[in-house]
């Protein structure tokens, strides 16, 4: 498949009763799909000769935590071959159980485990989902929007206990997240655009 | 009698000078043979995607200076495309030039830097001491364009900061003429050294289908015989009209990877030498008011001038609502921005995708089977730099 438009068509027509909704922007495609056809989605666009999305490029999480459906899940794919990118998403709730890629895409292992630390959304099949990048026994999912910036423990070297020791965060000045947008009218070619979605215009 | 045998645990880093930072590896032994590698990661883990969707989307710029902190202004050239695509607003030619020029020092920074510590790695101490020279000499070139010689802060979305100061363009013309003999001497140290090539030939080899699977790019996919550049294959900014070649390797191992990273640093030289011939005066950014900050000379004439200096530097610029994934080819492969913009002046979210943390996750699967002595050898030609890991 040399160009998008077709590409687009064919994933229709082969599994139309598993996509959602596809659209191209900016010269990539944007595929929504169910939770529960991700592995058949994903095997289907690596192994099909037509689409050939051979590499797994990242794996990771939207947070909208006004909405029911919390997380999107969102993964990305380049095919080397035809020369494009897919972005495959769906939504789930806070709790809800996700299939692991690492059967299909061994890469998948560290970057599911990077989505779980920082997201805390889990992986059912996952041969080994612990914590990545934050600090040995870590509370919390930081990238979560109700995480605050400023983290909930800071450590540091206790000259009484001769050891590294965590406590509560303790600043002496609160973090100041000033509000610098703008109560008046913004410019008109934005207004149009970003539409409803801007409540502080 | 039968003897027991326990497998050896050793535990490697996180302050190993052969592990290029804060990494632990949990090696399992036996003998000297490695059964199994456990990368123990996110020893220099900063937050910088949840410090990025706090700050606008000018304040977001330096934390991807301290991504890959060798080659700075690559990461940056993601962020400001990923920007530019969104508000679909075009860059002035001289900016592309000198942004592909910086571009290409940072790949021959962060390949210097990654070809003589690996020698060093195996046990040969000249090149990083002779390497090492010139990666100062670019950093100066850095810092008489941005200021700093690492942290640059010089790319924005329509352009760069500032125009280069008078005489740097003959200074890099100059080094551009002096720097292959360098390139030479280094070739000559290692190319056909034996030790360098009993240490990395057939060391860490990778398939092609296994580069593809474990999400390889960069040198790693380009050494195993994969002809992929996403200067070539997506090409950005001005380097659809620029003239240069992909070096690819053979057989992917660990001395594939050393020649593809010389010769791609002789590419750079010859980008940057076009680079500087099509270099005309002109704009070096947007002349869009609403994105790019006003002269000093205009804000002390213009009141618009002054209220759009105050509106940039406070609420910053608004960025429509959109999501977008731009990837460039950093010095260490595929460096990617997933943005989400939802119209107010701060990014949604930002996702990084480093190349560094889909190579180091292929550890273990590269280095079982291997000897001890092999670990700092396949590690050092991962080219892994905890910034961009760790994020």
């Amino acid at each position: 498949m040399n160009n998008l438009i077709d590409l687009e068509k064919k994933i229709n027509s082969e599994l139309t009763t598993k996509i959602n909704k596809t659209s191209i922007i900016h010269n990539q495609i944007y595929v929504e799909i169910d939770k529960e056809d991700l592995i058949d989605v994903v095997l289907f666009i690596k192994t099909n000769k037509d689409t050939k999305f051979r590499q797994l490029i990242d794996i990771t999480v939207v947070d909208y935590p006004e909405e029911t459906q919390r997380f999107k899940i969102v993964y990305l794919f380049l095919s080397h071959e035809f020369n494009h990118r897919m972005i495959l998403s769906y939504f789930i709730n806070e709790n809800e159980l996700i299939s692991s890629l690492t059967n299909v895409f061994p890469s998948a292992n560290w970057m599911e485990r990077e989505v779980f630390d920082m997201y805390g959304v889990n992986f059912k099949n996952h041969p080994d989902l612990r914590r990545i990048l934050t600090d040995y026994g870590f509370e919390g999912h930081p990238l979560r929007k109700d995480f605050p910036l400023t983290g909930h423990s800071e450590v540091r070297y206790s000259e009484e206990k001769k050891k590294v020791i965590n406590e509560p965060v303790k600043l002496e000045q609160n973090y100041r997240n000033f509000d610098y947008e703008s109560p008046w009218e913004g410019t008109k070619y934005i207004k149009e655009i970003s539409g409803t979605n801007d409540k502080k215009n | 009698m039968t003897k027991k045998i326990k497998n050896l645990n050793l535990n490697f880093g996180p302050q190993h000078p052969a592990a290029h930072g804060v990494l632990r590896l949990i090696l399992e032994l036996d003998g000297e043979v490695v059964e199994k590698a456990d990368p123990h990661i996110g020893l220099l883990h900063r937050g910088t995607e949840k410090l990025i969707e706090n700050k606008t989307y000018m304040q977001a710029v330096p934390y991807f200076d301290r991504l890959d902190y060798v080659a700075p202004m690559n990461q940056e050239h993601a962020f400001a495309l990923a920007i530019e695509k969104i508000l679909d607003i075009d860059v002035p030619i001289r900016a592309q030039y000198i942004r592909v020029m910086f571009c290409e020092i940072g790949r021959i920074l962060s390949h210097i830097l990654n070809v003589t510590t690996q020698a060093l790695d195996v046990g040969a101490l000249t090149p990083s001491l002779w390497g090492f020279e010139e990666r100062e000499t670019l950093m100066t070139f850095y810092e008489r364009a941005s200021g700093s010689r690492l942290h640059a802060n010089y790319f924005r979305a329509g352009g760069v900061h500032q125009d280069l100061p008078a005489g740097l363009e003959n200074d890099i013309a100059k080094f551009c003429e002096t720097f292959p003999k360098i390139i030479n001497d280094l070739e000559n140290l290692l190319t056909d050294n034996r030790i360098f090539k009993q240490r990395n030939v057939d060391i860490g080899v990778v398939t092609k289908d296994d580069a593809l699977d474990y999400s390889f790019s960069g040198v790693m996919i380009r050494g195993s015989g994969i002809p992929w550049d996403l200067r070539k294959s997506q090409p950005y900014d001005c380097y659809d009209q620029l003239e240069f070649k992909i070096p690819v390797g053979k057989n992917g191992d660990c001395y594939d990877r050393y020649l593809c990273r010389i010769e791609e640093m002789k590419e750079s030289v010859s980008i940057i030498k076009q680079c500087l011939a099509r270099m005309e005066k002109g704009p070096i950014k947007t002349f869009d008011g609403k994105i790019s900050p006003p002269s000093k000379a205009e804000i002390k004439q213009s009141m618009e001038a002054l209220i759009h200096h105050f509106k940039l530097f406070t609420e910053g610029y608004r960025v429509p609502k959109d999501e977008i994934y731009t990837a460039v080819e950093a010095p260490k492969g595929e460096f990617g921005v997933y943005l989400i913009s939802d119209g107010s002046s701060k990014p949604y979210k930002c996702k990084i995708r480093a190349p560094g943390f889909s190579h180091l996750q292929s550890m273990d699967y590269l280095i079982k089977g291997h000897m001890l002595a092999d670990v700092p050898a396949v590690l050092g030609s991962l080219d892994i730099v905890f910034g961009e890991v760790d994020r």
